[in-house]
């Protein structure tokens, strides 16, 4: 094959617009790239001069899919900027909040989106006639999901009772036992099944592998999701608030989302990057099914995010019930709501493994608890780079594998699905221009 | 007769109305017995174009928009406006009262005449839209309600009253109480006082109840003590071109 054009305008199944790119003229790859091809949006200019109150509520806007990781992230920057002191309960059911955002993610991205491909049909809608049981099970695992954070956050979709300091309404006791029940006698079963599924696909997620830099938080106590260091596979540990160190972002003409690199041309976040870093910490099934799989780091074939995926949603959900023992033993201790911010000027970082990977958002606020500066650096854009890395190498890969025309526009879709990019997120602050 | 064909559409937004329709669970696989969905690109990979109903999610903010949605007008028999970015621009519009060039700037540096872009408008603005489901993000029993009555060839009805009254049947504590500024008294009810319900301030994402009572809205501002820098603040987080409107029907 010496001559090749693919596009793929407006790819289907992710979130947010973007086109794929492949042009091989006379057997040399001249162009391999995911165009980011989303509208405008500004929301670190829109957040200027907004109250320390309003600053989740606005950034939560950036995606209402990953609205929980940023009004986490949001609140946990203004909180560090102000000097807030936060419980341990508080800090608890944040992390529930995070787990079951995370498995609401996973579950939607590996059944609804992913999915499909593996069973080699262009939606879940036809799924939902072949494979009853599994669509009816992947509904009831998401549902669920959505419950905790209901029940945590007020509603899955920009939740309404997470504000600097605490909660403005806290669950009751007869939820929180609710959900442990439901995970344990729910969940759990589901997620095996689920596994076994994943175990007899795993032909279908093609065998190409590219090490990269892998970059997520990293605590001493656990698997890290809420808080901890940025650990590199290739550098160790930063503290967060040097965050800038690592993510450098730069623009690119192809793409309305800026990119990011630390050692490498690029690096990767998510749950692949997460695995990779924090292997070791998974809870006893998750470990299990990780090691079932072969998913024992460096795991450096992209394609098997989507398997990573599935790992951490058995991990948070065994993480979850400890969690639920723990809060049941204690109790919900009623805290007072509004607890105003002694205000002063400060700048804080806030940073967050979302199901996409690591989330910062920094706030520099005057003296008057008004913001001066916002900076969020996102997930997908962390990616962006990898991802046309990943295709650069990926291209030369399928040819040498004979892949028809057919087959390589698939895999590469396959490829940017895997990374569950979320192309809203991603250009919350440039500008864009339409390619159709 | 076949199943009515339905079409979702995304413009500038965070795609958490589309999110919503698929939280849904229990419903979904009920609503696709119909309805033939022939447009989701979140969520499907196959799509056509001769639907009778278009649901449009976001904002119009760039000249492309512009050109996709009069397209989609010319397609589709209903439109139906989508969450606050679609129905009333909704927290895009924010932006719309910065500087443009500054904000251009600020992205583009030296390139930021490249680029075209124009202020966040709602769809209402450019194309005539037949219904509106309000709120950020939408509020999922009542898009099931505005469905059913479409496919029952009713008209859709939303309440005309404000979030306030919503917030008082359901016994809460005023948040005012607590020094907190709400929307609620201004803002279209039909989210059962879903912020306030859970102790947050509702910051009208939902648009500003018809044939608003202003004077009453001050009193209560002045009530409690409030700057007008504050009361502004709030009104222009998803409510920026009803102000902007208003205050030019006053030069």
């Amino acid at each position: 094959m010496n001559n090749l054009s693919i596009r793929v305008p407006y790819v289907t199944r992710v979130e947010g617009h973007g086109t794929i790119a492949v042009d091989l003229k006379e057997g040399k790859l001249i162009k391999s790239v995911l165009e980011i091809v989303e509208p405008p949006r500004y929301f670190e200019a829109m957040m200027k001069g907004y109250l320390y109150t309003d600053a989740a509520v606005i950034s939560s806007r950036i995606c209402g899919i990953c609205s929980v990781g940023h009004q986490i992230t949001s609140v946990k920057a203004t909180e560090k900027a102000l000097a807030f002191d936060v419980s341990d309960q508080t800090v608890t059911l944040r992390k529930l909040l995070v787990y079951g955002a995370t498995m609401q993610s996973h579950i939607l991205h590996i059944f609804f989106l992913a999915a499909p491909d593996l069973f080699s049909a262009p939606s879940v809608i036809p799924l939902a006639k072949t494979h009853p049981e599994t669509i009816k099970m992947a509904l009831r695992m998401k549902r669920l999901s959505n419950d905790i954070c209901d029940i945590i956050g007020g509603r899955t979709i920009h939740p309404n009772r997470l504000v600097p300091g605490g909660f403005t309404k806290l669950p009751t006791r007869e939820q929180l036992l609710w959900i442990k029940d439901k995970l344990e006698n729910q969940m759990v079963p589901d997620a095996k099944t689920s596994f076994e599924l994943l175990k007899s696909l795993a032909d279908k997620f093609p065998a190409f592998s590219r090490e990269t830099e892998y970059i997520g938080l990293k605590t001493d106590n656990e698997y890290a999701f809420y808080d901890g260091d940025v650990s590199s596979t290739d550098t160790g540990l930063t503290p967060e608030k040097d965050y800038l160190s690592i993510t450098n972002e730069f623009v690119v003409s192809h793409s309305t989302a800026k990119h990011a690199k630390h050692k490498r041309s690029s690096y990767a976040v998510g749950a692949l990057a997460r695995l990779n870093n924090n292997y070791g910490k998974l809870n006893p099934l998750a470990r299990e099914v990780a090691d079932a799989l072969g998913m024992k780091p460096i795991v450096a074939n992209p394609f098997l995010n989507t398997v990573a995926q599935l790992i951490e949603t058995i991990h948070v959900t065994e993480e979850s019930i400890k969690i639920l023992d723990t809060l049941l033993t204690t109790g919900i201790k009623a805290e007072r709501p509004f607890v105003p911010a002694k205000l002063h000027e400060g700048t804080g970082v806030g940073c967050t493994e979302v199901p996409r990977g690591i989330l910062f958002h920094e706030y520099t606020y005057d003296n008057r608890g008004r913001i001066v500066k916002a900076n969020c650096v996102i997930p997908t854009n962390q990616n962006a780079q990898n991802i046309d890395d990943d295709m650069r190498e990926l291209v030369p890969w399928m040819i040498a594998n004979n892949f028809d025309k057919d087959k390589m526009t698939l895999t590469l879709e396959m490829l940017v699905r895997a990374y569950d990019p979320c192309i809203s997120c991603s250009v919350h602050f440039l500008d864009v221009k339409y390619v159709e | 007769m076949g199943k009515p064909k339905v079409a979702f559409f995304d413009f500038t937004s965070c795609e958490g109305c589309q999110l919503s329709k698929l939280n849904l669970e229990n419903d979904l696989l009920d609503i696709l017995e119909l309805v033939d969905i022939v447009n989701f690109r979140e969520a499907i990979s196959n799509h056509g174009e001769d639907y009778e109903i278009a649901f449009i999610e976001g904002s119009i903010s760039t000249p492309h928009c512009v050109e996709r949605i009069h397209k989609i007008r010319r397609q589709a028999q209903i439109v139906v406006a989508l969450g606050s970015c679609a129905h009333i621009g909704g927290i895009n519009a924010i932006r719309n009262n910065m500087d443009q060039d500054e904000v251009r700037e600020a992205v583009y540096g030296n390139d930021k005449y490249l680029f075209p872009s124009i202020k966040a408008q709602a769809v209402s603005d450019v194309v005539k839209v037949d219904y509106v489901i309000p709120g950020c993000p939408m509020d999922n029993q009542e898009f099931k309600r505005v469905l059913s009555a479409l496919l029952t060839g009713k008209i859709p009805e939303i309440p005309e009253y404000s979030v306030c009254a919503e917030c008082k049947a359901k016994e809460n504590e005023c948040l005012y109480d607590y020094g907190v500024v709400c929307m609620g008294p201004i803002t279209r009810a039909g989210c059962r006082a879903a912020c306030p319900t859970n102790g947050h301030y509702c910051y009208g994402c939902r648009g500003l109840v018809p044939d608003l009572n202003k004077n009453a809205a001050k009193d209560v501002m002045e009530k409690y003590k409030l700057s007008i820098d504050q009361i502004k603040k709030r009104f222009y987080m998803f409510n920026t071109n009803y102000v902007n409107m208003e205050e030019k029907s006053y030069e």
